[in-house]
């Protein structure tokens, strides 16, 4: 394996591995980690760096709303799907936009402090977009598994605490 | 009448383990670096096996040499990867776990007072197995300048050219020693020039990091005197299903059996319908499970190197074998689970050769791995 696809898993298995950490797992040196990862974020390999938050975990009384959004849309001589995407793209609220196959053209993930927040953005700043004819939307009621991330694997180790 | 253990049984200490467990289980919030088996769970695939022969009903004996399908397997899976090759008619026999294979094999293949020499550190079973066998146990016990390799040398200053057996486990628990195929002809040599049986466990195969894993029984003259054990537990992380199997001519096969066929009858069925799946299609998981194997091995050999612990380099299994830096290492690992809630299992558990050292498991995640590791640094501190 590669040292720089190996950098990118750790990385995307814990952003908060230390370089000395990721040194220490690959052999490599801190150096030549930190000037790996300085090359990855110059690149735009390495976009950001994110926590993945369970929500329902989290003791609020503030609402935290997600819907999954699917857009259909139509194009014309002068519009591409990448015309479209980028004017979706830059409103705050969509977290994530992805063109895709079957049977509806983008699948959109939009966050809200409120249902009524969401619905407002998406029929008032989404669905006027001249290209899109359709939205359908889901609310997402729970969420067991977030970029890999398992949310009801508890401390359940029931291994004994030494073996032979 | 009152129940009296038999003097066999009376001859055997406990296990040096069993006093670290209890004392681990004493205590709350504990890092255990103590386990012997992996932290993943089994193949979802070999899972569902084992779920859809239950829904099928497929719950009854199976011959007692196991499955006929997945002695198959093993021997495909044998060859393939270990250059091992077995007849799944005669020379393959499925057992409950390695554990029992190799308790067959002493029981089987020796006679009462017949001397088995043991390479040591080792696996806590050897030494009382043999016991149990009616066998004398000669002490090996390989060095730490040596990285715990056997050679010809600890060999013959061991006595172990009067043993009728050599038992040894490479990749080796619990020291995570491996040993070359090179390394291993000079092993091989002594055991023709003095007629000795070998016992290989083998079970840690396929968790070799350095270099390609080499079975003995491969080496000129070998085949014909090796009984290889290995097993579902370590590379597959199946430890609960309990299955393993031993490969050598028929006629330990055949013996070994013998005893099997009147103890256990036949391996666990659920666990032999999970086995061939899992040779069937999980290797995938092992490769992946090497490879976090892997990582957190160069990172534990790595942050014991800066905090100044001897460890020399671990090349297989999922131990680290630092020496201790107390004379007692006992005193050592008690302290260390006391002060900082981690547990480590002194090296003296494992026999002979293994004094002033502390086994080290890294089948743990990485978030554990590292606080562990910070605390134990700490503690040195």
């Amino acid at each position: 394996m590669s040292s720089r696809r190996e950098i990118l898993e750790l990385l995307r298995e814990n952003a908060r591995y230390t370089t000395e950490d990721i040194a220490h797992m690959t052999g490599e040196s801190v150096d030549d980690i930190e000037s790996t990862i300085e090359e990855l974020e110059e690149a735009g390999v390495v976009r950001g760096y994110q926590a993945v938050v369970d929500w329902n975990a989290v003791e609020t009384d503030e609402e935290r709303v997600r819907a999954i959004v699917e857009l259909n849309v139509t194009l014309d001589r002068e519009t591409s799907y990448a015309d479209i995407a980028n004017r979706i793209a830059k409103f705050p609220e969509v977290t994530s936009l992805r063109l895709i196959s079957g049977d509806y053209d983008f699948d959109m993930e939009v966050e809200g402090d409120s249902m009524r927040e969401v619905s407002h953005f998406i029929s008032n700043k989404v669905a006027p977009i001249p290209e899109i004819t359709q939205t359908v939307t889901h609310y997402v009621m729970d969420s067991y598994k977030e970029q890999g991330m398992r949310f009801d694997d508890h401390d359940d180790d029931e291994r004994l605490s030494v073996s032979p | 009448m009152t129940f009296e253990p038999s003097a066999r049984v009376e001859s055997v200490p406990p296990s040096g383990i069993r006093r670290f467990f209890e004392l681990a289980e004493e205590m709350d919030d504990i890092i255990s670096l103590g386990v012997g088996e992996p932290d993943f769970s089994a193949p979802w695939a070999a899972r569902e096996a084992a779920i859809t022969s239950l829904e099928q009903g497929k719950t009854a004996y199976t011959a007692n040499r196991g499955k006929r399908e997945l002695r198959e397997r093993i021997a495909r899976y044998e060859a393939a990867e270990h250059a091992l090759t077995y007849d799944p008619d005669e020379e393959i026999l499925v057992t409950a776990g390695a554990s029992e294979g190799i308790d067959l094999a002493f029981r089987a293949l020796l006679d009462p007072g017949d001397a088995v020499a043991v390479a040591q550190p080792c696996y806590v079973s050897y030494v009382p197995g043999v016991t149990f066998a009616g066998g004398e146990v000669i002490d090996v016990p390989t060095r730490a300048d040596d990285e715990f390799k056997l050679t010809r040398e600890v060999l013959e200053a061991a006595g172990a050219a009067d043993a009728e057996a050599l038992i040894y486990c490479y990749p080796n628990n619990p020291t995570g020693a491996t040993m070359t195929g090179e390394e291993l002809r000079e092993v091989a040599a002594f055991c023709r020039e003095h007629d000795l049986m070998v016992f290989a466990d083998e079970i840690y195969a396929d968790l070799t990091y350095e270099h390609e894993h080499t079975s003995i029984a491969t080496l000129p003259g070998m085949r014909e005197r090796t009984v290889v054990f290995n097993g579902f537990s370590k590379a597959f992380a199946m430890t609960g299903f309990r299955l393993g199997y031993a490969m050598a001519p028929p006629e330990a096969i055949t013996a070994m059996n013998r005893i099997h066929q009147y103890t256990m009858l036949s391996a666990p069925t659920t666990a032999q319908h999970a086995a061939i799946e899992a040779l069937d299609n999980c290797r995938e998981e092992v490769t992946e499970m090497t490879t976090q194997y892997d990582r957190r091995r160069k990172f534990i050999l790595s942050r014991f190197n800066e905090m100044g612990l001897d460890c020399f380099p671990a090349a297989g299994a999922f131990y680290a074998f630092p020496e201790c830096p107390w004379d007692d290492a006992e005193a050592f690992a008690e302290a260390l689970l006391e002060d900082q809630g981690v547990a480590v299992v002194p090296g003296t558990a494992f026999g002979a050769g293994a004094e002033g050292h502390l086994r080290v498991s890294y089948a743990t995640g990485m978030a554990e791995l590292k606080e562990a590791m910070d605390r134990i640094e700490t503690f040195l501190a």
